[in-house]
């Protein structure tokens, strides 16, 4: 194969563009297996089942013969973060395409060695057979040497009809051990001499220690440890009940400074403080207005990811080097944060990516494992796990950021929107290690010398943060889209599931329901009508055809249905959403019907499993969940505090795909969010004739709008 | 203080503090680290296993009460050359995404079926009210557990 012909590269696919070594991404071996070590990690979205695929695909490779490698700062490529559901765009198109060179390099080997030109070879499991006999496998043909080298653009992957495991629906390669028992988490990890950790934090963010005697605590049974750096706080101990204890212990004696300034906890307060106002989207003439104007306000409150596992890491210092296994989205950014915190060069510090639950965004996976760091500090050469407790992780993690959208329009005399405005506040939406000037770690704001926070912010356009989702896609001759973003927030923002999306969403299509019913429209016609893209308007009409919509249909005073759509950060997965509700002293979400275009699916069922739990999610979500706080930190704590969807709660969800394998893939994770929650409040004004624009959908606010 | 336990049909002796949680002597003991922490508060379900017929939420129950109780967990349901019905339908029903709840969902179920062999919809919520998904996988393990159900009842 020859080297890429033109001097100044192009794009390569994905993350291969910067990392482009084919050997950092996958490897032949000689006893019949390829190991393949993505950048990309799992947190419970099936990614990896899917990256097998894709590779396995264009090697002409059994499946069985992928050994996926943990992601790990020493080896793998640096793909960043493991988030935006652009793991299939990134890391999934870099392992097709490094396979593809692999397997063009393989194919040449063999040719020279039988003999026979290129166009005489086929590959079945890797064994590579010449038209006039003989044969060679790839476990006899590859050599260390084969794939060091840099990705070329010699090679191109195949097309969509030659596909033969991509488009499948393979079993996620994890499950079974998930379901038997074996060690699959961090939190199950077991390392010899292994001591176990706790922290005790503070009462509110703004608290600091004011005094602690540890003498007693290190008599206390087990322990080995009291860390105390300034106001971080933690112990280890021999067993994980005492640690348990010893914290318990701790936190009685510590004394605190109050550091009570926390306002009071209603998304309104956004609008009393100093924004930076952009705006993102502007077009058509102003002055061109319609002959009705509208408005409405909608709000979302601080939400949890509430992982099912609070957060773990185990960590130890040998020397100064330093090991980390941790559940982190982002194994390179937290590394260079933690090297920035603790003053040493990043070289020193190797960590490596153990799964941990689904975590939905940036949980505390990164905090405690620079917690476990400080902790294992005064255990040299111990390793030390570290599980927060479940009121740490809600009491800690950063929160999805309150939001405010002010929404105005004005219709023709058809009924149509002609002019659109979108005005949003809310707080950062990333807040991630490896923002610059500072180090996003919690522990770190807390030490004797702390080290402070980088200056929280967006991921830009057109992704985006805050203004996800708040450019319409619907097509109006005047809009205008305005994101205040506020900095500072009282408690800490950072990216969940969706980031700004989950509430820009909700607005939008609560919005287009309330035109639609101005306007005396049908909202399913209403949307298809203000939509040009074709594959917009085939997600709709497939969920109102598994729906059986019927045009203009009323609700009965307790049931209802209602309909909401939108596309991922504009640029990613297409959905419709139908929920059914039924009101009585709360509402209940019956029924969910969706249809989901994502271009090409590369594990159908995995891309519909997504769909399912992030419409439970996002439903659980928009009817049940707020944190409390009140002037001095979080009083949520635990699950009583945040209930979340039980069993007895879930809609029954039923999702279509339109599979579209010509086109290019994206990802799945997070397009339901904003659509699902609008489609429950626009289910709850057809079935009551009451609009719900405050999250969540609580009995008192159901009360509310009734007699509103 | 020592403490007999009788887990997954064998006799194991450990010697912890009376208080300490039956999901610590467990997972650190034991090495059953199929059963999981999730809250500590019993509210969430990730720890259940079965304790003499019935499901119990490990994290919050001390081991000194377990003396002689016959305490079973995930790890004893199936292997992996001899799988668990439930276990077979989880996979068949693709029932898990992250799969943290997974051990303590199944340990409910099995506890449901043992006593009941055809549970109806509502049945199979009621047993699994004490059992957090944050994935929203719910559908996917109804289904799952229906399955395991008439498989098991031989239909």
């Amino acid at each position: 194969m020859a080297q890429a012909k033109e001097a100044a590269p192009r794009k390569l696919p994905g993350s291969l563009e910067t990392n482009r070594r084919l050997d950092r991404w996958l490897t032949i071996n000689a006893d019949g297996t390829v190991s393949v070590t993505p950048g990309k990690v799992e947190i419970g979205q099936g990614i990896l089942t899917a990256l097998v695929q894709m590779t396995a695909e264009e090697l002409d490779i059994d499946v069985s013969r992928i050994r996926l490698l943990p992601a790990t700062t020493a080896v793998s490529p640096n793909e960043g973060i493991t988030s935006g559901s652009r793991s299939i765009q990134e890391s999934g198109l870099a392992l097709r395409h490094a396979a593809a060179e692999a397997r063009g390099l393989l194919l040449e080997r063999a040719a020279k060695k039988l003999g026979v030109t290129l166009e005489q070879l086929t590959v079945k499991d890797g064994v590579v057979t010449a038209r006039s006999g003989g044969s060679l496998t790839y476990w006899e043909l590859a050599a260390a040497d084969l794939l060091a080298r840099e990705a070329t653009f010699d090679v191109v992957a195949k097309g969509h009809e030659e596909h033969e495991v991509v488009g499948t629906s393979l079993a996620r390669l994890d499950i079974p051990n998930k379901l038997t028992g074996k060690p699959s988490y961090v939190q199950d990890m077991a390392l010899p001499g292994l001591l176990h950790g706790r922290v005790s934090r503070p009462p509110g963010p703004r608290s600091r220690l004011k005094s602690l005697d540890v003498k007693e605590i290190e008599k206390m049974p087990g322990v080995v440890a009291v860390v105390r750096d300034g106001s971080f706080l933690g112990v280890v101990a021999e067993r994980e009940e005492q640690a348990i204890r010893a914290e318990r212990r701790l936190a009685r004696i510590a004394e605190w400074t109050q550091g009570d300034d926390l306002p009071a906890n209603d998304p309104r307060h956004l609008l009393t403080l100093k924004a930076e106002a952009e705006v993102i989207s502007e077009k058509g003439d102003p002055a061109v207005k319609g002959a009705r104007q509208f408005s409405a306000e909608y709000t979302k409150p601080y939400i949890a990811h509430a992982s099912l596992a609070p957060s773990c890491a185990i960590a130890q210092w040998e020397g100064k080097k330093l090991k980390v296994w941790s559940h982190s989205q982002g194994i390179f950014p937290l590394r260079g944060d933690m090297a920035q915190a603790l003053n040493m060069p990043e070289a020193d510090i190797i960590i490596t990516h153990a799964e941990g639950a689904g975590c939905y965004g940036h949980n505390a996976a990164d905090d405690v494992s620079f917690d476990a760091v400080l902790l294992a500090r005064a255990v040299p050469g111990k390793p030390v796990r570290l599980q927060w407790m479940r009121e740490d992780e809600f009491g800690w993690e950063p929160f999805s950021s309150p939001m405010v959208l002010r929404m105005n329009a004005a219709l023709d005399d058809k009924g149509c929107i002609v002019n659109w405005s979108h005005e949003l506040w809310s707080h950062a939406h990333s807040t991630r290690p490896g923002g610059k000037g500072g180090v996003n770690l919690l522990g770190a704001w807390y030490l004797e010398k702390p080290v402070p926070a980088a200056v929280p912010g967006n991921p830009p356009l057109p992704g985006g943060g805050s203004h996800r989702n708040a450019i319409p896609l619907y097509d109006f001759p005047n809009q205008k889209v305005t994101n205040n973003l506020i900095r500072q927030s009282p408690l800490r923002t950072s990216a969940l599931r969706a980031l700004g999306g989950f509430a820009n969403a909700f607005a939008i299509e609560s919005f287009m329901d309330e035109l639609a019913e101005a306007a005396d429209a049908d909202p399913v016609e209403y949307r298809l009508r203000h939509l040009k893209d074709p594959r917009a308007k085939a997600v709709i009409e497939k969920a109102a055809a598994m729906a059986q919509w019927k045009a203009k249909e009323k609700g009965d005073g307790e049931r209802g249905r209602g309909v909401a759509f939108a596309k991922y950060k504009n640029l990613a997965a297409y959905l419709a959403v139908i929920a059914e509700v039924e009101v009585g002293e709360t509402a209940r979400v019956t029924r969910i019907w969706a249809a989901v275009d994502v271009g090409q699916a590369i594990n159908p069922d995995g891309v519909i499993n997504q769909i399912e739990g992030g419409i439970i999610q996002s439903a659980s979500m928009a009817l049940k969940e707020r944190i409390e706080f009140d002037k001095t930190g979080v009083i949520t704590r635990n699950w009583e505090d945040y209930p979340i969807f039980r069993f007895s709660e879930v809609p029954e969800v039923e999702v279509a795909l339109i599979n579209r394998p010509e086109a290019p893939p994206v990802g799945a994770g997070e397009g339901t969010q904003g659509p699902t929650a609008a489609a429950i409040a626009n289910a709850i004004y057809n079935a009551l004739g009451a609009r719900l624009r405050d999250m969540p959908f609580t009995r008192d606010r159901i009360v509310a709008a009734l007699s509103a | 203080m020592t403490i007999q336990l009788q887990v997954n049909g064998k006799a194991r002796t450990v010697d912890v503090e009376a208080e300490t949680p039956l999901l610590y002597v467990l997972r650190n003991d034991l090495g059953l680290i199929g059963t999981r922490y999730g809250c500590g508060l019993g509210q969430c379900g990730a720890c259940t296993v079965i304790v003499d017929g019935k499901p119990v939420q490990s994290c919050d129950v001390p081991a000194s009460a377990m003396a002689g109780k016959n305490i079973v967990t995930v790890e004893s349901l199936g292997t992996d050359a001899a799988l668990h019905p439930l276990q077979r339908a989880f996979i068949a029903e693709q029932a898990a995404q992250c799969g943290y709840c997974a051990s303590g969902i199944l340990m409910s179920a099995k506890a449901l079926l043992d006593v009941n062999p055809d549970p109806d919809d509502a049945a199979i919520r009621a047993a699994l009210e004490t059992n957090l998904c944050r994935c929203g996988t719910h559908g996917r393990i109804l289904r799952a557990i229906k399955r395991a159900a008439k498989e098991m009842r031989g239909v």
